[in-house]
């Protein structure tokens, strides 16, 4: 047997579960508490389609480090769901331990012989003390979070704390819970050998903050300005509307409890576009939140609202695949589908938040982007970002800041003359002026179509009236990428002709990935891209490289393509490194993937050399 | 005629209403539909009920979707905004509007391609959402920018103009409509002005849903013998439940009516509703008994006519939404953004 592995805040930790027995807060609890230890931890949920029955697995990377993204490989598997056992079993690391409820007996054949049993009779500890199945199978959680908080060194006063704030207002909820939580702690504390992985106090957490991006993005929309969201339920975007509901309902009520904002759940997303179409164009503030699915259903309005010019946001928090694909797994493959969605030449702003803190952000900043450009705005999520828990910086917002409404004449406007041409372009930057329905009583009026129409919204069939506006939104294409969020670049420590680009949720594994080429000596300089249009900066950073790296969660190298195809980059310069197995991207993954093709470049390029 | 823009010039002696406007006030660009199309008349019938109620022009907000009747909107009242959506969506696209500033008269203008077939789904969810407007189906029974296919209102049986029959059976949205909510409903013909104008004065005053279906006879490909919505059919078959007339809460009540069985119903905006019986047996305040009635009469071929259901104490999306009385659109800074300490507290929460 080799060596159990030893490690003090540095490790992975999954729990395997069976969905709908009430693990979730449990194990949540667990991530928590570390957090409060002041180390850093990255926390997924891994999950079915499903509400009950199926299983379920919630991974805790601990890393004082801070590298919150996937690490790969399970130091401490909770093992408590038969159906998954033997792939659980499979997935420990060499050295690595199983924690199992031994209260029935299971044949040595189940186990593996190199790494550490944790048997602990967690059936029988909670069946002697609670007699309601559902309250034993609830606290059956809570007693192996004491097991695990005694073997790693959690202090109990810090999960009685957190199990105190949770049921604050279901006090009797409160005792039971320290009891189970008890049961487990001194059982460990009397029969369970000490392991090898250890929890230890630090001080990396700082003013972060945790929470999913889906809730940031919500928040962020309520900061923004966003009065109304029409929406359908799908996974994984669901929890962005209730988030938006949630915050709404704390702070945007009036003195008499009356709503300053609107939700509806449409009919579907056709319903949910369409609205969020009317209300721009009448001037509020409006989105919908939806996955691939609902984009390609989304795609006549889409391109209504680019030729029309009417606002909208819409965050799409991606899933996988095509069709209804892997719906509880995360990929970055909408970009296509977004960047050029619907028929005719039609292309849309995107936002790539990389975490909770960026969704916030651009959550907000895409209505004023929306408004201002009169033009729908994508929002790209993928679900690791969207539905999990995320340690990230605190959300911040200026005071000063004021919502840029964009171009709205007034009814004052309008009475001191200021000529109104729905498709004007007036100030030389291709945006032009709008009007609120009911503005003025006769001036500033306009028919807003989907077909054919000239500088002044009249129907018109002619070619010149046609290509005339669509060269103008051209040329407000450009004039967006100096309002759009700018890449971010981060240099090697040495000049290199390696360059490497990424975005969206990749961020936490290439930073991880970033220190370990770094570590071996092998030197990237990286650029994090966070919106499209791309800025002239990107085609730079692509022309200064030999060989650029785009790495992405997708098969058909989708950002890729809009480099390829916006900028005329050769397509040889860009080398690809593809994740889309539904699972988050990792470090290890891109390490080894840009390694081997580091290599393969230089073995292609050592004969010509010779020459 | 249709290259030729209007004159502005109004004769003096044209009457005003109570705001000032002519009639004329209320006219859109000149039509490009065909010459006699129904459709042109329900435009013309938007623009007299419009003028009757007192109702300042650009306090309208017109929507349509795609087909001839959806290119109305652009032929009436001219200084209203206008939105023409795509395809079957208009209803969405106004409760959206609609939600953003409750403070303006919605009328959507639709077809029976528009909103049976393609659009049936969201005219249903739009008559159960209860959004307060006034929703138009000009109905033809057939596509006409396509050149005469059958819609999904045409009748079972019913004959197309190069002769095939309709295998499938018809939509009737009026009885959907009754069915999924709407709480004002009727029924007219392009043909009949003295009955529709009423009508839509009458949903333009209502607080909810209202609904009117207008049968409007396609002159270049529905108004042939074996069609029933030809102008010869509707008028055969046409049985008008009663007579109606609106009196806007500024009117003068005068009393020019005829004598017969009246009945009153205030709405919400004190508008009242008059109705003049025509038939005994039938009462708008009655859903259920209004469907039974409708379904035994299109049994017998009949086609009923007249405001059909009413309920004047009806709530809208806006009561179920619980929104603020400012509308949405006119929402400050002040109003939306909450303060940075709000977002420290909710930072201090996720520690």
């Amino acid at each position: 047997m080799p060596k159990p592995i030893a490690a003090t805040n540095d490790f992975v930790v999954k729990f395997a579960n069976v969905n709908g027995s009430g693990s979730a807060s449990a194990n949540g609890l667990f991530a928590k508490a570390i957090l409060r230890m002041g180390v850093p931890v990255g926390a997924r949920n891994i999950f079915p389609s499903n509400i009950q029955g199926l299983p379920t697995w919630y991974e805790v990377r601990v890393s004082e480090a801070g590298w919150l993204g996937r690490r790969g490989g399970v130091d401490l598997m909770v093992a408590m769901n038969p159906q998954t056992w033997d792939a659980d079993v499979k997935g420990i690391e060499p050295g690595g331990y199983i924690l199992y409820d031994s209260s029935k007996p299971l044949p040595a054949s189940k186990f593996r012989d190199d790494i550490t049993l944790i048997g602990a009779p967690l059936t029988e500890l909670i069946a002697a003390e609670f007699i309601n199945p559902r309250e034993r199978q609830l606290f059956k959680n809570i007693c192996y979070i004491g097991v695990i908080a005694h073997l790693l060194g959690i202090e109990p006063d810090l999960v009685k704390q957190l199990l105190t704030d949770e049921f604050k207002g279901k006090d009797k909820l409160i005792q039971p819970n320290f009891k189970a939580f008890e049961l487990g702690r001194a059982y460990t504390e009397n029969n369970i050998a000490p392991i090898g992985l250890k929890l230890r106090r630090a001080d990396k957490v700082g003013d972060r903050i945790f929470v999913e991006g889906n809730e940031a993005a919500g928040l962020g929309a309520v900061y923004g300005g966003a009065t109304f969201c029409a929406w359908y339920p799908i996974t994984p975007s669901t929890s962005l509307a209730e988030g938006f509901e949630k915050h709404c309902r704390a702070l945007r009520k009036d003195g008499e409890g009356k709503s300053r904002y609107a939700i509806v759940q449409a009919e579907d997303e056709i319903a949910s576009i369409g609205m969020v179409m009317g209300a721009g164009w009448a001037g509020s503030r409006a989105f919908t939140c939806t996955s691939g699915p609902g984009i390609s259903l989304m795609n006549e309005f889409v391109g209504f609202s680019y030729y029309a010019e009417v606002p909208a946001v819409i965050f799409d928090v991606q899933r996988g695949g095509p069709s209804t694909g892997m719906p509880t797994r995360t990929q970055q493959s909408d970009l296509l589908l977004a960047a050029y969605a619907s028929h005719g030449d039609t292309k849309h702003p995107m936002l790539f938040p990389a975490n909770p803190t960026e969704c916030f952000e651009f959550g907000a900043q895409a209505f004023d982007l929306a408004d201002f450009f009169q033009t729908t705005v994508f929002v790209m999520l993928d679900l690791d970002i969207g539905m999990q828990e995320w340690l990230t910086a605190p959300f911040k917002w200026d005071e000063k800041r004021r919502l840029n409404r964009g171009k709205v004449l007034s009814y004052e406007h309008l009475e001191q003359g200021v000529p109104f041409g729905r498709y004007r372009d007036v100030d030389g930057d291709a945006v032009p002026y709008r009007t609120y329905p009911g503005t003025h009583p006769s001036k500033g009026a306009y028919f807003t179509r989907g077909s054919s129409h000239d500088k002044d919204a009249r129907y018109s069939e002619r070619g010149e009236d046609y290509t005339e506006g669509m060269e103008r939104l051209l040329r407000k294409w450009q004039t967006m990428k100096s309002h759009v969020p700018a890449p971010i670049r981060k240099n090697a420590n040495k000049r290199t002709p390696d360059g490497v680009i990424y975005f969206g949720s990749t961020e936490p594994a290439m930073d991880e990935a970033l220190a370990a080429f770094e570590a071996r000596g092998v030197h990237l300089d990286a650029l994090r891209v966070r919106a499209f249009p791309f800025q002239d900066e990107v085609f730079e950073f692509i022309r200064s490289h030999e060989q650029v790296f785009v790495v992405e969660q997708n098969r058909d190298a989708q950002l890729k393509s809009l480099l390829v195809n916006e900028g005329g980059v050769h397509p040889a310069r860009l080398v690809s490194v593809l994740h889309y197995d539904g699972t988050p991207i990792t470090a290890r993954f891109i390490v080894r993937d840009i390694a081997d093709k580091l290599k393969a470049g230089q073995a292609a390029a050592a004969p010509e050399k010779v020459k | 005629m249709t290259y030729l823009a209007k004159p502005p010039l109004h004769h003096p002696s044209l009457e005003k209403n109570a705001l000032g406007f002519t009639r004329r006030d209320y006219e859109g660009r000149i039509s490009t539909l065909c010459a006699g199309c129904g459709h042109d008349s329900i435009s013309a019938a938007i623009i007299q009920a419009c003028f009757e109620i007192d109702l300042a022009p650009h306090r309208l907000a017109k929507f349509s979707g795609i087909g001839c009747s959806s290119k109305t909107p652009d032929y009436f009242v001219s200084p209203a905004h206008g939105f023409n959506a795509v395809h079957g969506r208009m209803p969405s696209v106004l409760t959206g509007a609609n939600i953003a500033a409750k403070d303006l008269i919605y009328l959507g203008v639709s077809g029976d391609g528009d909103s049976a077939s393609i659009g049936l789904g969201q005219f249903a969810h739009a008559m159960r959402r209860g959004v307060n407007m006034t929703y138009i189906v000009e109905n033809n029974g057939v596509y006409g920018l396509t050149k005469g296919q059958f819609s999904a209102t045409s009748d079972k049986g019913s004959k197309a103009k190069k002769g095939a029959e309709n295998k499938d059976s018809a939509i009737d949205l009026v009885m959907l409509a009754l069915q999924l909510g709407a709480s004002y409903v009727g029924r007219s013909f392009s043909g009949d002005k003295a009955q529709l104008v009423p009508l839509i004065k009458g949903a333009l005053s209502h607080k909810g849903t209202a609904f009117i279906d207008v049968i409007s006879p396609c002159v270049a490909f529905n108004n042939h013998v074996g069609s029933t919505k030809s102008f010869d059919y509707v008028r055969a078959h046409n049985e008008a439940v009663n007579r109606m007339d609106v009196i806007t809460p500024r009117a003068p009540i005068r009393a020019d009516y005829e004598p017969g069985e009246l009945k009153e119903v205030r709405q919400h905006d004190g508008s009242i509703l008059r109705f003049r019986k025509l038939e005994d047996d039938y009462d708008p305040s009655r859903r259920n008994a209004a469907l039974a009635y409708l379904g035994r009469k299109a049994m017998a071929g009949e086609i009923v006519t007249g405001l059909l259901y009413v309920d004047p104490d009806a709530h809208d999306l806006h009561d179920a939404l619980n929104t603020v009385e400012t509308p949405l659109n006119k929402l400050t800074d002040a109003d939306l953004v909450p303060p940075v300490s709000a977002l420290e507290k909710i930072n201090a929460g996720l520690r």
